[in-house]
């Protein structure tokens, strides 16, 4: 065995390797968002993921061994789900003063993303537990997987459709919003929050402060919301 | 620093306890948001002392998306079959409620009577 073999049993036994390749990736797409002007396309997250998936195929390297590095990185995002508590917390005045169009379009976003994703995948002849799975793909991760759990679906599937929604919604949001004239951030920011999760929430952030928060607004209330809806969304459809 | 995380760890971790001892659909790190709320509208200091901390987590928030992310590149071969229709269910889908969201936050903005900001 040459020294290069050894070197690289070693590190592929340990988190170091993979945990640092993460932190690369994502600081290469953040400087490639950043040079691009913040364009919506140029995602962060995108960009990190097609690096490190380019990287673990030209290594041969499987996900569980790259997710025992990068698992650290991943518990971060349960502190970083409290610490939006605070936005919210800078914001409750602002919140109150705008609590009847916040429920209204909670509810609105809340139920065209449940029924027109579950309509859409009807008509394409998709299998109930196809359905069961795509239904709460807006919510974040954590509670989609828990509601997909409860409706019958497959908790992997959830995830990916989950993460799929939050990218390209982060990816739609500006070009769309823009297209419909809507300039109140609170409006734009809460749209996005409740159709996209935690990485429409994310994007918000890059864009607008005030956008942000309401963004981790409506990424709470649609969690507990979708909870309630997905089952009699689901119920209708099956 | 290590105070606020801490506080931020508690946070979670009572959020989690209390929402699998009493079967809550609820996730715990949103219950810890909610805790997190309410204990720095009732203490204000409390928030001063997290708000660096919390600074740092949130200015990073893509970068916690990124393993879970990569985990999608492992699962595309399950969606060979389906791949076009899960595809359009979710742009569709997601570009709709984005629209409808704002679009009903505004109206009903402007038929309270209310400023947009």
């Amino acid at each position: 065995m040459t020294d290069a073999a050894l070197i690289w049993s070693y590190l592929t036994q340990g988190p170091l390797l993979w945990l640092t390749a993460t932190l690369i990736a994502y600081w290469l797409g953040d400087t490639f968002f950043r040079r691009m002007n913040r364009q919506s396309w140029a995602n962060p997250v995108l960009c990190a993921v097609i690096l490190l998936a380019c990287v673990l195929g030209l290594t041969g390297t499987s996900y569980q061994t790259y997710f025992e590095g990068a698992q650290f990185v991943h518990f971060m995002l349960g502190p970083a789900t409290v610490a939006l508590g605070m936005p919210l917390y800078d914001n409750l005045r602002r919140v109150r003063k705008a609590l009847l169009p916040l429920v209204a379009a909670l509810l609105a976003g809340s139920v065209t993303a449940v029924v027109s994703a579950l309509a859409i995948a009807k008509a394409f002849g998709l299998s109930d537990l196809m359905l069961a799975s795509l239904a709460p793909k807006s919510t974040t991760a954590p509670v989609a997987i828990g509601i997909a759990e409860g409706l019958g679906g497959e908790p992997t599937i959830t995830a990916v459709l989950v993460l799929v929604t939050g990218i390209f919604g982060a990816i739609i949001a500006t070009p769309l919003l823009n297209a419909l004239g809507i300039r109140d951030w609170r409006a734009r920011g809460f749209s996005l929050g409740v159709a996209a999760h935690g990485i429409g929430t994310a994007r918000a952030f890059q864009v607008n402060e005030t956008a942000g928060a309401f963004a981790g607004i409506g990424m709470g209330l649609n969690a507990v919301l979708t909870s309630i809806i997905a089952p009699l969304a689901l119920y209708l459809f099956q | 620093m290590i105070p606020a995380l801490a506080i931020i760890l508690v946070f979670q971790l009572i959020g989690e306890v209390a929402t699998r001892s009493l079967g809550l659909l609820l996730p715990g790190p949103v219950l810890g948001l909610l805790l997190l709320v309410l204990s720095c509208t009732l203490r204000p200091a409390l928030a001063e002392m997290l708000r660096p901390v919390v600074t740092g987590i949130l200015g990073h928030l893509s970068l916690f998306f990124v393993p879970a992310g990569v985990g999608v590149v492992a699962h595309l071969g399950q969606f060979r079959s389906d791949g076009l229709a899960v595809a359009v269910a979710l742009t569709v889908s997601t570009a709709l409620a984005i629209a409808a969201g704002a679009l009903v936050f505004r109206a009903v903005v402007r038929w309270t009577g209310g400023s947009e900001e």
